[in-house]
């Protein structure tokens, strides 16, 4: 009798394989990088809640923003929230331009849950924004160090050249929430390796400088980040859209620690301890290990 | 019994998601009264005062802010705090031209001077188009014309003690404290410095900052002081207004403004 329990992810009656996956640091960036990144997204909400509008090029062209949020007054005399992402308008009320309680009505761009602090704050949103950042980008410069000099970065994040074959496979079975068991799990499989390295090399680069570039003083220390971006008010709307893909990694990842066996994938994160969830039978394994290589 | 997936109990699930949501309403008002406790307050200087140290030592004393082509000037200059100060002085020094406005430069100087606007006019101008980056986020591309601040300053000799050019200015936003703004010397000393006049080729209009106002060119728009009537030299501005160096900062904004 073989009982899976996908809480676990391991199978109760057989002596699981478990090993050491994530080493010290790994796991302290991990839960650091998660509270600073809570803390930059909901300060960062409360800060574009100063201006709610998206402009592309050097400066703010009023008239026609890229995208903006705000409230208009519908034919009821009541708020709408009307967010308008180019020429396309959307009802928000509710969530985004009008939110909160009906007693309480506000006219807002994120709503009072979503932002840091919750009530319209600019200056101690500003304040959370960049003391969260002082820890974010040091933390995120020895991290980046790290996984080059280690070397893990080449063992366990960089794909392998035959790898790539497996591309269309790893994306089906990651469709159907089915996941590397056994000698497989030991290592990422491809779309993992891919969505860690976009994020790590080229997201949170991205986010950190496209937020520098919005500072006035760094703007005249490092011209080039105007360039680099087409100006400030584009560095603003691509820091929005890092965000943007922060939280949908977020939330991908999530699911999948979730789906995947919560409580060996938290531990693994906390003590490093991983048990390689248990393989298929005999068969079936040689095939699978087959197609990977 | 073969279940791959053991269904967990819905009371230890609706318990984790009850949890999960009290401990987010308290983390979020406990983040409310956090932010305004001492201890953040100290924390958030803390981690400003970081930014500045590294800012200075990225920027230069004289690296430039981009300067832009005329085809990049906006339409209309957006103004923004206040823009038609009602003080009783101002409204008449305004409606006459400005022609008895006077420009006090005092404090710690070796001689204290009032300056019209014409003998300002009168002295070796500069003129760029910059852009104008507020607090809320959004730019504005202009140009300005207007005597180099260090210029002025070096007109009064300024004495070594001073650490601080405070700008008082003729505006009371939304009728409260009168607005005030400080910069250290070396943004005062920087090339781009002005002390302004003129907007977009013409005079600089009331709700820009009439008859002059101060261009920062490195620093967030809240540093530009509007409507500027006295410049004072000073070692430290402890004893202005409510002790942080302007009237925003008095409000919970940062003095370091170049981020």
């Amino acid at each position: 009798m073989r009982i899976f329990d996908s809480f676990t992810g391991t199978n109760r009656d057989q002596a699981a394989t478990v090993i050491q996956r994530h080493g010290a640091f790994t796991r302290l960036w991990h839960w650091v990088n998660a509270a600073c990144l809570l803390v930059l997204l909901m300060s960062g909400l409360q800060i574009f809640n100063a201006h709610p509008a998206l402009y592309w090029g050097k400066d703010s062209s009023f008239a026609n923003p890229a995208l903006s949020i705000r409230a208009a007054t519908g034919d009821d005399g009541e708020w709408r929230g009307i967010t308008q992402v180019g020429p396309y308008r959307f009802d928000t009320t509710g969530v985004l331009g009008v939110s909160g309680p009906d007693e309480a009505r506000e006219r807002r761009a994120f709503p009072a849950w979503a932002t840091l602090p919750g009530p319209r704050w600019l200056s101690a949103g500003r304040g959370w924004h960049f003391l969260a950042a002082w820890v974010f980008v040091p933390m995120l410069l020895a991290y980046l160090a790290y996984l080059v000099l280690s070397g893990q970065l080449r063992r366990r994040l960089l794909p392998r050249r035959q790898e790539w074959r497996t591309l269309g496979q790893s994306f089906y079975d990651h469709l159907r929430l089915r996941f590397p068991r056994g000698e497989q799990a030991r290592h990422y499989n491809l779309l993992q390796k891919l969505a860690y390295l976009l994020v790590l090399f080229v997201v949170m680069p991205l986010v950190v400088l496209t937020g520098l570039t919005m500072s006035p003083t760094m703007d005249a220390a490092w011209p080039w980040l105007l360039d680099l971006f087409g100006g400030r008010q584009s560095a603003r709307t691509i820091h929005f859209l890092c965000a943007l893909a922060l939280v949908i990694f977020f939330l991908i990842h999530i699911v999948l620690v979730l789906v995947s066996g919560v409580a060996n994938n938290l531990r693994s994160m906390i003590t490093g301890r991983y048990r390689l969830p248990p393989g298929l039978p005999a068969s079936e394994e040689v095939l699978s290990d087959e197609q990977q290589k | 019994m073969n279940s791959k997936n053991r269904p967990t109990d819905p009371r230890r699930r609706r318990f984790l998601t009850r949890s999960l949501l009290a401990a987010s309403a308290v983390l979020l008002t406990g983040c409310d009264r956090l932010s305004r406790s001492d201890t953040m307050g100290r924390l958030f200087d803390a981690s400003s005062a970081l930014t500045q140290k590294a800012q200075r030592l990225l920027a230069s004393r004289e690296s430039l802010a981009r300067e832009y082509s005329p085809e990049d000037i906006a339409p209309t200059f957006r103004a923004n705090g206040t823009t038609d100060p009602q003080d009783a002085t101002y409204r008449r020094l305004a409606a006459d031209g400005f022609r008895d406005w006077r420009l006090t430069v005092d404090g710690l100087v070796e001689r204290p001077q009032r300056f019209s606007l014409d003998e300002l006019r009168s002295m070796p101008s500069r003129t760029q188009i910059t852009r104008h980056d507020c607090v809320e986020g959004w730019s504005c591309i202009g140009q300005w014309t207007g005597v180099v601040l260090g210029d002025l300053l070096a007109q009064v000799g300024v004495r070594d003690e001073a650490r601080f050019v405070v700008f008082h200015c003729a505006d009371r936003y939304r009728g409260g404290d009168a607005y005030y703004e400080s910069l250290d010397m070396i943004e005062a000393y920087h090339p781009q410095t002005l002390m302004a006049y003129g907007l977009n080729g013409g005079n600089l209009p009331v709700a820009n900052g009439a008859p002059i106002r101060l261009r920062a060119e490195r620093q967030l728009g809240y540093k530009m002081a509007k409507y500027v009537m006295r410049i004072e030299l000073v070692e430290s501005f402890a004893h202005l207004g409510r002790g942080r160096g302007g009237y925003w900062e008095d409000r919970g904004y940062e003095w370091w403004a170049g981020i």
